[in-house]
């Protein structure tokens, strides 16, 4: 497989985030001839990936973290230099600074915020390694803090989620993507109306699917705050969790509060239970996976994003309609075929497991729910945003085109009968994912196996909802309303 | 900043004014929203020499 030639280069003292070098990598490995590409910062983990790649020469090897290394392996010499001529003239484009938004930008948070005293908020995404560092500065001078970056060791976030509480700062993550605060979308979020439900969430997909299932059936936001996937771990205790219902209890434009999560930590639990029984408002507890629990009269758990979306509404929103299953129906040839979800969102991942479990159907993943079982049945549902996926790789809200491959085998092999996708729109997220995965179905017969998808977003997103799933059912794609709904399909087509 | 009694619910209150550290898109993505963002150019404090940041931030630099 390594045949051909590799060569790498390197830039001292060119910094550039890692979304831009790996935008910039896809785009050099998608050309002709080329095996293999990296645009990668030379830190210890990246040159251990570039040793896995078998492309970390001595040049590569001598690299430091404020070092630019481009590795490529290619099918000849001409193929090499392509690939090179390209790396470099997008590295001196305008999407890693060096362009038309080369003004200049502080570089230090103290220059930011002379910059913009206003300040209330720091989005953190540097390299795990200084995450906490940043954070830690940022909540020391007064500031809420966004921590996307993840790889923090969880003492780090106890640490800073106490200095949090005790300056009365929101500490949101680490590991935190989506947020919604006062109708600004930030990070991975979707455009939504603002509204009385407030959301508090340690899953940003889960966070994204409540408010579209919500702002879709008439409802609105009022804000959807990130905690962190640990944040109701037992180490963490929910202390961001207890943060953010104390903020929503305050704000006058909440009414009802929906949780997402995944299964608390027990004594966790207990402790947000007795907190939401001193509110006076209503809440919603979506914790996928979990058994049922006793929970103040004031609070209803919901068994999916759908229903607590539902919930949150009063009931509205409601199932699937009865056409997606009869569209699937026409197209499901292949009755013994088992079923492969390839998931970009983590908790859609989760609810469409939880879906296949209540309707009775065994299943493997790479990220079980609670009671999952490790089945042989053949039906694999997979989250391609798992840390094996996305080792030096974008996330596939990034860069659908990490699906391709997984899509490609699943439409080939034939066991499977049914392929379940979602398609998550919103800011961050890639400008034309449906367009992506029809250029993959395109080939392909469209009658075997039959492809569901769910999309999370709003017409009012970047990418235009509507616009999606035409493009998507144009490509002979089943569309369903919701994720939990095209997983509900697929369990009835399994089911006959 | 310091005159703050409760800065979450200032947040909550808006306007959102966002100080962005790495992934330069997020600013950019939240400056075509209309909140105001100013990007930070980070890169790795003493380049990235573990020992020497913790220096840094012993004397508080």
């Amino acid at each position: 497989m390594s045949a051909g030639v590799a060569a790498t280069r390197t830039r001292a003292g060119f910094y550039l985030d890692s979304v831009a070098l790996m935008r910039i990598s896809q785009a050099v490995q998608d050309l002709a001839g080329v095996s293999a590409a990296f645009l990668t910062m030379g830190s210890p983990s990246n040159k251990e990936l570039l040793l896995d790649a078998g492309l970390l020469d001595a040049g590569a090897e001598a690299a430091g973290p404020n070092d630019l290394v481009i590795a490529v392996r290619a099918d000849d010499r001409d193929a090499l230099r392509a690939a090179f001529e390209t790396a470099e003239a997008a590295l001196s484009g305008p999407a890693t600074g060096g362009g038309e938004d080369s003004g200049w930008n502080p570089r230090s948070l103290e220059t930011g915020l002379r910059a913009l005293p206003a300040a209330n908020l720091a989005i953190v995404s540097v390299p795990g390694a200084f995450a906490a560092r940043e954070a830690r500065r940022a909540l020391e001078r007064g500031l809420n803090v966004m921590l996307f970056s993840d790889n923090v060791p969880v003492r780090e976030e106890v640490a800073l989620k106490a200095l949090a509480r005790e300056r009365g700062l929101l500490m949101m993550g680490p590991d935190c993507g989506t947020a919604i605060v006062a109708g600004a979308p930030i990070g991975f979020a979707n455009a939504v109306p603002r509204g009385d439900i407030g959301l508090v969430a340690a899953s940003g997909t889960g966070l994204q699917e409540v408010a579209c299932l919500i702002a879709r059936a008439g409802g609105g936001i009022s804000h959807g705050i990130g905690v962190g996937g640990r944040d109701l771990g037992a180490a963490v205790g929910g202390a961001m969790t207890l943060a953010a219902i104390d903020a929503l209890d305050r704000d006058e434009a909440t009414r009802r509060v929906v949780l997402i999560s995944k299964p608390p930590d027990p004594d966790t639990a207990r402790r947000i239970a007795d907190r939401i029984a001193a509110s006076p408002k209503r809440f919603t507890l979506c914790c996928i996976g979990m058994a049922p629990m006793d929970l103040p009269e004031n609070a209803r758990q919901a068994a999916t994003l759908r229903e607590a979306a539902e919930d949150a509404l009063k009931g509205a929103g409601g199932a699937e309609p009865g056409a997606t299953l009869r569209e699937a129906s026409r197209r499901f040839r292949h009755a013994k075929g088992s079923v492969r979800g390839l998931f970009s969102g983590g908790s859609l991942c989760a609810e469409a497991q939880a879906v296949l479990m209540a309707a009775g159907i065994a299943f493997v993943s790479n990220v079980p729910i609670p009671g999952a079982e490790d089945a042989s049945s053949g039906h694999r549902l997979i989250d391609l945003g798992a840390d094996e996926f996305t080792r030096g790789r974008p996330h596939p809200m990034i860069e659908p085109a990490v699906r391709d491959a997984p899509l490609k085998e699943a439409l080939a092999d034939p066991d499977v009968g049914v392929v379940l996708v979602d398609v998550v729109l919103g800011h961050g997220s890639h400008e034309d994912p449906a367009g992506r995965l029809a250029a993959v179905l395109a080939p392909h017969d469209r009658e075997a196996p039959v492809v569901i998808a769910s999309v999370c977003g709003t017409d009012r997103d970047p990418q235009n909802r509507a616009a999606q799933v035409e493009t998507l059912r144009e490509a002979g794609v089943v569309v369903a309303e919701s994720n939990a709904g095209a997983a509900e399909t697929a369990a009835a087509l399994l089911a006959g | 900043m310091e005159d703050r009694k409760d800065p979450i619910q200032d947040l909550l209150d808006g306007p959102v004014a966002v100080i962005n550290i790495g992934l330069a898109q997020f600013a950019r993505t939240l400056e075509g929203q209309g909140v105001a963002a100013v990007q930070v150019d980070w890169c790795p404090p003493a380049g990235g020499d573990r020992r020497m940041i913790d220096l840094l931030d012993k004397l508080g630099a």
